[in-house]
C-alpha cells in the first residue's frame, strides 16, 4: 500500500496502444488494499489486458459487490464508469446494465464471500442467463474486511490464521460455472500474470458469460501454513491445463508452435484463442470432460488452472431476448411511445 | 309474516359463488359486460383464494345506475353454484333477496330460508342432456346460468349475444355453442320461473365514454407509454399481471416493424432482490426500468432501495398491495405498504410514493413515475392494490398528449463535458438538491465516476469526512422537498355547505369515499374531502389539515399508515387526525366510512356544519 499520489508525469517513451493510450490511462485510484494483496496483481492484469486489447476505457462498465475484491474497480480503469453495489448482488445490477446498453463491455469483479456465500444465487443465475460479461472472482478463501473468517470456498481441513480447522465443504465456482452454462470458464492465480492476462483478454473478447476464478492469496489473513489459498500452497499445487494467447483479428500471427501442440478457437468477434498444450492432453471444448478433469484433479489435491472450457458458438442474453441492435438506453421517444392514436384505438376496444 | 321481496332497478348487488378452476370467470364477466352494454354502470369484483383449482371463489357485481363503483356490502341475489359454501352463501343474502341455484338434486327445506325468493334451474341435468363431454358440461353450465339470469333480471339477450360474437369473432363454432347454452338457460327461466323478478336491469345512458380494464393491465400499458425498456421481475400475487400486460403491450407496440426485434427487455429474475438489482443496473445505465411486486417483495428489496436512494439512481416500483404482514392474505386487498415503502431501507431514507385511485390513474401515474424517477434520480413507488389492480373497473378513457416528451432529468452530455463544464456527480448546482449525472459511455476521458453506496464527496470520491456526509444528507433533504411540487397534486372536493370537518383518503378508497360523502350529505353531515395522490405531501395537504378542526383519515390498513406519515412529516397534532380504518381484506365500503364518520362526530358532539372553530376537536 502506498499513500503517495501517482506522479502525473509520464515517461515520454511510455508505450502507447493503437488508440494512443498509455497503461496509465487504464489505471485508477491508488489501491488501499494491504501491501502484497493478490487483488492488486489482478487489477494490474486487468489494466494490462485492456491496454493490450486497445479497449476504449469509456466503453467498459465495471461493477462489483462488497468486500476487498469489490473495492478494486476503483483502482483500475479510472475513465470507466464503476458501480460498487451491494453485497452479493453485482450480477443482477450488471445484468440490468447490460440489458440497457448491449454495446458496452461489462466487467464484474467479486470475491469468494460475495459470490460463493451471500451472492451464490445471483452468480448462478447470471451464468445460466447468458449475460455477456467477464465475471472475475478474486478468490482468497476468507473474509478480509471483517478480519479473516472462512468463506465458502475455503477447503475442508484448511486452517485459519487463528488455528481453526474448516469443517465445511468448499464450493468450486469454476465447476459451478461449467455446470450452469458459462461459455468461457477459466481458473488462474494472481501470482501468475503471464497466465492471467491472456485469460482476461480472452474473456473480454468472449461474446457470452465468461467466468474466471482467480486464486488471490490474502496476505494478511490467509497466507500461512495450513492454508490452501496461500502463495506457497497455490504455487506448489498449480496444475495448468494449457497456456493461452489471444490474437486480435487484425494482428499478424508471429508465434510458431510445434505441430500438434496448438488448439485454435475463433470467437464471435473474430478474436483467436491459441491454446498451447501443457503436459496433459486436455480438450477445452468438452464441457463434461472439463468437469470430470476438475473433480479428478481436485481429489488429488491439485488446483487446475488455465482455460478450462470455451464455446464460441453460444448465444448471449440479448440474443435470447431478441432485442434490437441499438442499445435500449438510446431509443428515443418516437421509438418507445405508441402515441395517442394507438391509445384511442385501445380505448375503443375496452368499451 | 312474509318478507317483501326486494324491488330494485339498476341498483343491486348480485354475487356468484363458484369453485375456482371451473371456468366461471369468463361467464361471470360476460354477465357484467352485458349490463354495461345496456348503458348501466357495474362494479365487478373477484374474491378468490390463493389456489388454482377446487377452492371457493366469489364474483360480486354491483349494478349502480348512479355510478357508485365502490363495494357496497350486502347481497341482493346469490347465484349459489358451490355446494361447499352453500350455508354461508344462503345466510349472506339480504332479507327479501333472491337465491338462484342448480336444482338438479333436491335439497331439504332446512337448506333454504323463508325470507328469500328461491329460483331453481336444473343446470346439471340440462347440461348432461345437451353435452357428452365433461369439460363442456362444466363450461356451458356457466353460460346457462347467465342465460337464466338475463331472463330473470329482464336484461337484453341481444346485448350478451353481441358480446359473445365480439369475443369469439371469426370462430363461428364457438359463437354458436356459447349462444346456444345462453339460450337454453334463458328459455328455461322464461318458461319455468316468474320472470322478471324484483331486481331488474333497464337500459340507461350512464356509462358514457368510460372503458373497462383492470389496474394491473393499465400499469403495464402506462409503463409502455412511459418509455420503460427494461423490466426485471419475480412472480407474486397480485402483481404478476402488471408484467404480463407490459409484455403483451410491448409485443403489440414495441416490436420493430422492420425485423421483428424487441425494443424492450423483460427478465424473470430468480427473486425480488435480483429483479430490483436489474432495475437499478438498467436505471444507472440510462434505460427506463421498472419492476412490479407486492408486500413480501418490498421487504426483500429493502437494501437495494437504500442503495438507489443514496447512490441516486432512477427506478420505478409498482407495488400492488395485498393483505399483510408476512404472507398475510395474498389474495385480499389492503393499503398496508405505505410505511415500508416511504422509509424503505436502513438509515435515513425517504421515498416518493404515488397513489392511483383506479385503472385510469394506474396508467397515467405509472407513466409519470418514469419522468419523476429520472428527474429526481430516485426510486418512485406506484402504490396500487389488489382491489384496483386485479378487478376490471369502469374508468375514464386513457389519454396521451403527443406533444409530451420524456423528462430524462439532469443528464450531462458529451458536448457539455467536452466544453469543460464542471461535473460533480453529487454537487448541488441548481439549489434544488438534484445533481447532474452522466450515463456510462458518454465521453472517452471525462464524466466517468464511481457509483457507490458508501459516503462520498460531491465529486463522487470515497469519503469518511463528516462534513461530506452532512452535505450529502442535507442535499438529499432538499431534493425530497423539491419532489413535493413534482408529485401529482391532491384533489379537493368541497362540501355543499361550509364545514370545519375534512376527510383525507387515497388510492382505491376513492369510489367508496365519493359515495360516503354523498350519503353523509344526505344525512346533513358535510365534509370537505382531499384525495392525496403523492408523497412527499405538498403544502396543500398540510394547509387542508391546518384549516380544519378535525380531519378523518380513511385507510385500508390497521395501523393508520398515511396518518402516521402526515403526523411525522407535517408535525400535525395526532388528536386532530381521526382514524377510519378498514382492514379485513375486503374492499372498503361507503356504508363503513359514512357510519364511522357519523358515529365519531356524534360521539364528539361536534356539529360538522358551520365555520371552522380553529380548535382541535378531541
Amino acid at each position: 500500500m502506498t499513500y503517495l499520489a501517482k506522479p502525473k508525469l509520464l515517461a515520454a517513451d511510455a508505450p502507447r496502444n493503437a488508440l494512443g493510450y498509455t497503461r496509465r490511462d487504464y489505471e485508477g485510484a491508488i489501491s488501499t488494499l494491504c501491501a502484497g494483496c493478490g487483488h492488486d496483481s489482478i487489477s494490474a492484469s486487468i489494466v494490462q489486458a485492456c491496454f493490450d486489447l486497445d479497449i476504449e476505457p469509456h466503453k467498459v462498465a465495471k461493477l462489483s459487490g462488497i468486500g476487498c475484491s469489490s473495492k478494486t474497480p476503483d483502482y483500475f480503469l479510472g475513465n470507466s464508469h464503476g458501480f460498487n453495489s451491494v453485497h452479493g448482488r453485482m450480477p443482477s445490477v450488471l445484468t440490468g446494465a447490460a440489458l440497457a446498453n448491449r454495446n458496452l463491455l461489462y466487467l464484474g469483479v467479486s470475491g469468494d464471500g460475495d459470490s460463493a456465500s451471500i451472492g451464490i444465487g445471483q452468480f448462478a443465475h447470471a451464468m445460466r442467463r447468458g449475460v455477456n460479461m467477464t465475471y472475475i472472482v478474486e478468490n482468497n478463501g476468507v473474509y478480509g474486511l471483517t478480519k479473516g473468517q472462512f468463506s465458502a470456498t475455503a477447503d475442508k481441513g484448511s486452517k485459519s490464521k487463528k488455528g481453526v480447522i474448516n469443517s465445511d465443504n468448499p464450493i468450486d465456482l469454476a465447476a459451478l460455472a461449467l455446470q450452469l452454462g458459462a461459455t468461457y470458464v477459466a481458473r488462474s492465480f494472481s501470482g501468475d500474470k503471464e497466465q492471467l492476462v491472456p485469460l482476461i483478454k480472452g474473456a473480454l473478447r468472449h461474446g457470452g458469460p465468461a467466468f474466471i476464478d482467480v486464486i488471490s492469496p490474502c496476505v494478511t489473513f490467509n497466507n500461512h501454513a495450513g492454508s490452501t489459498k496461500s502463495y506457497d500452497y497455490v504455487r506448489e499445487h498449480n496444475a495448468a491445463v494449457n497456456r493461452l494467447d489471444v490474437i486480435l483479428p487484425k494482428a499478424q500471427i508471429e508465434a510458431s508452435y510445434p505441430p500438434g501442440s496448438l488448439r485454435r478457437v475463433v470467437q464471435h468477434d473474430g478474436s483467436i484463442l491459441h491454446l498451447r498444450k501443457v503436459g496433459v492432453d486436455y480438450d477445452p471444448s468438452d464441457r463434461i470432460g472439463a468437469m470430470n478433469h476438475l473433480q479428478e484433479r481436485q481429489a488429488l489435491g491439485e488446483i487446475v488452472t488455465g482455460l478450462l472450457y470455451v464455446d464460441s458458438s453460444g448465444q448471449d442474453m440479448h440474443a435470447h431476448l431478441n432485442t434490437v441492435e441499438k442499445p435500449l438506453n438510446q431509443l428515443g421517444d418516437a421509438y418507445l411511445c405508441p402515441g395517442s392514436k394507438a391509445l384511442e384505438a385501445l380505448n375503443a376496444m375496452l368499451r | 309474516m312474509t318478507t317483501p321481496a326486494i324491488q330494485h332497478t339498476n341498483d343491486f348487488v348480485i354475487k356468484f359463488a363458484n369453485v375456482n378452476g371451473s371456468g366461471s370467470a369468463s361467464a361471470n364477466e360476460l354477465f357484467a359486460r352485458a349490463i354495461i352494454r345496456m348503458g348501466v354502470p357495474v362494479a365487478p369484483r373477484n374474491i378468490f383464494p390463493s389456489n388454482i383449482q377446487g377452492l371457493p371463489t366469489w364474483y360480486e357485481v354491483r349494478v349502480s345506475e348512479a355510478g357508485w363503483l365502490g363495494a357496497r356490502g350486502g347481497c341482493d341475489m346469490m347465484v349459489a353454484m358451490n355446494p361447499q359454501t352453500w350455508d354461508r352463501d344462503v345466510a349472506a343474502i339480504d332479507r327479501g333477496g333472491y337465491l338462484f341455484y342448480d336444482s338438479t338434486k333436491p335439497l331439504p327445506p332446512s337448506k333454504f330460508r323463508e325470507d328469500i325468493t328461491v329460483l331453481g334451474v336444473p343446470l346439471t341435468a340440462m347440461c348432461n342432456a345437451e353435452y357428452d363431454d365433461a369439460r363442456q358440461r362444466q363450461l356451458f353450465k356457466n353460460s346457462m346460468y347467465v342465460g337464466a339470469l338475463i331472463a330473470l333480471l329482464d336484461m337484453e339477450f341481444a346485448a350478451a349475444e353481441q358480446l359473445i360474437v365480439d369475443r369469439y369473432r371469426g370462430k363461428d363454432q364457438l359463437i354458436k355453442a356459447n349462444v346456444n347454452a345462453l339460450r337454453l338457460g334463458y328459455d328455461y327461466a322464461r318458461q319455468n320461473l316468474p320472470c322478471p323478478i324484483g331486481l331488474r336491469v333497464k337500459r340507461a345512458d350512464a356509462v358514457g365514454e368510460r372503458i373497462m380494464i383492470d389496474g394491473n393491465s393499465a400499469c403495464g400499458l402506462g409503463a409502455v407509454f412511459g418509455g420503460a425498456t427494461v423490466a426485471g421481475w419475480y412472480p407474486i400475487t397480485p402483481s404478476t399481471s402488471v408484467i404480463e400486460s407490459f409484455s403483451s403491450y410491448c409485443r403489440k407496440f414495441r416490436t420493430d416493424p422492420d425485423n421483428g426485434r424487441a425494443r424492450y427487455a423483460i427478465v424473470q429474475a430468480e427473486d425480488e432482490l435480483a429483479s430490483i438489482g436489474m432495475v437499478i443496473g438498467a436505471g444507472w445505465n440510462g434505460a427506463r426500468a421498472f419492476t412490479a411486486t407486492s408486500g413480501p417483495g418490498i421487504s426483500l428489496m429493502q437494501e437495494f432501495f437504500g442503495l438507489a436512494y443514496f447512490a441516486e439512481i432512477p427506478a420505478v416500483i409498482v407495488d400492488v398491495q395485498r393483505g399483510s404482514p408476512s404472507t398475510g392474505m395474498p389474495t385480499r386487498t389492503q393499503q398496508s405498504d405505505l410505511l415500508s415503502c416511504a422509509y424503505a431501507s436502513h438509515g435515513d431514507t425517504r421515498h416518493v410514493l404515488l397513489f392511483p385511485q383506479d385503472a385510469h390513474e394506474c396508467f397515467s401515474l405509472t407513466a409519470q413515475a418514469f419522468d419523476l424517477a429520472e428527474r429526481l434520480q430516485t426510486p418512485v413507488f406506484v402504490l396500487s392494490d389488489l382491489d384496483i389492480g386485479m378487478n376490471e373497473q369502469l374508468c375514464a378513457p386513457f389519454e396521451w398528449d403527443d406533444s409530451r416528451r420524456y423528462d430524462r432529468g439532469k443528464l450531462m452530455s458529451y458536448d457539455e463535458l467536452e466544453a469543460g463544464k464542471d461535473f460533480g456527480r453529487y454537487l448541488d448546482v441548481d439549489g434544488d438538491g438534484i445533481p447532474y449525472r452522466t450515463i456510462p459511455g458518454t465521453h472517452p476521458t471525462k464524466g466517468a465516476y464511481f457509483t457507490r453506496g458508501t459516503t462520498r464527496n460531491p465529486y463522487a470520491k470515497y469519503s469518511e469526512v463528516g462534513t461530506d456526509y452532512v452535505y450529502n444528507m442535507e442535499r438529499l433533504r432538499r431534493k425530497f422537498n423539491t419532489a413535493k411540487d413534482l408529485v401529482p397534486a391532491p384533489i379537493l372536493t368541497k362540501a355543499a355547505q361550509p364545514t370545519h370537518v375534512g376527510v383525507i383518503y387515497y388510492g382505491s378508497t376513492a369510489p367508496a369515499m365519493a359515495e360516503a360523502g354523498a350519503k353523509l350529505a344526505a344525512d346533513g353531515i358535510h365534509v370537505d374531502t382531499l384525495r392525496v395522490r403523492g408523497f412527499p405531501f405538498s403544502d396543500e395537504v398540510m394547509q387542508f389539515i391546518a384549516d380544519r378542526d378535525a380531519v378523518f383519515v380513511v385507510e385500508q390498513n390497521e395501523s393508520a399508515q398515511l396518518r402516521t406519515l402526515l403526523i411525522n412529516e407535517g408535525e400535525i397534532d395526532p388528536k386532530k387526525l381521526v382514524r377510519v380504518l378498514h382492514y379485513d381484506g375486503s374492499p372498503i365500503t361507503a356504508r363503513f366510512i359514512a357510519g364511522k364518520i357519523a358515529d365519531a362526530l356524534n360521539d364528539r358532539k361536534v356539529s360538522p356544519i358551520g365555520q371552522p372553530q380553529r380548535k382541535v376537536a378531541s
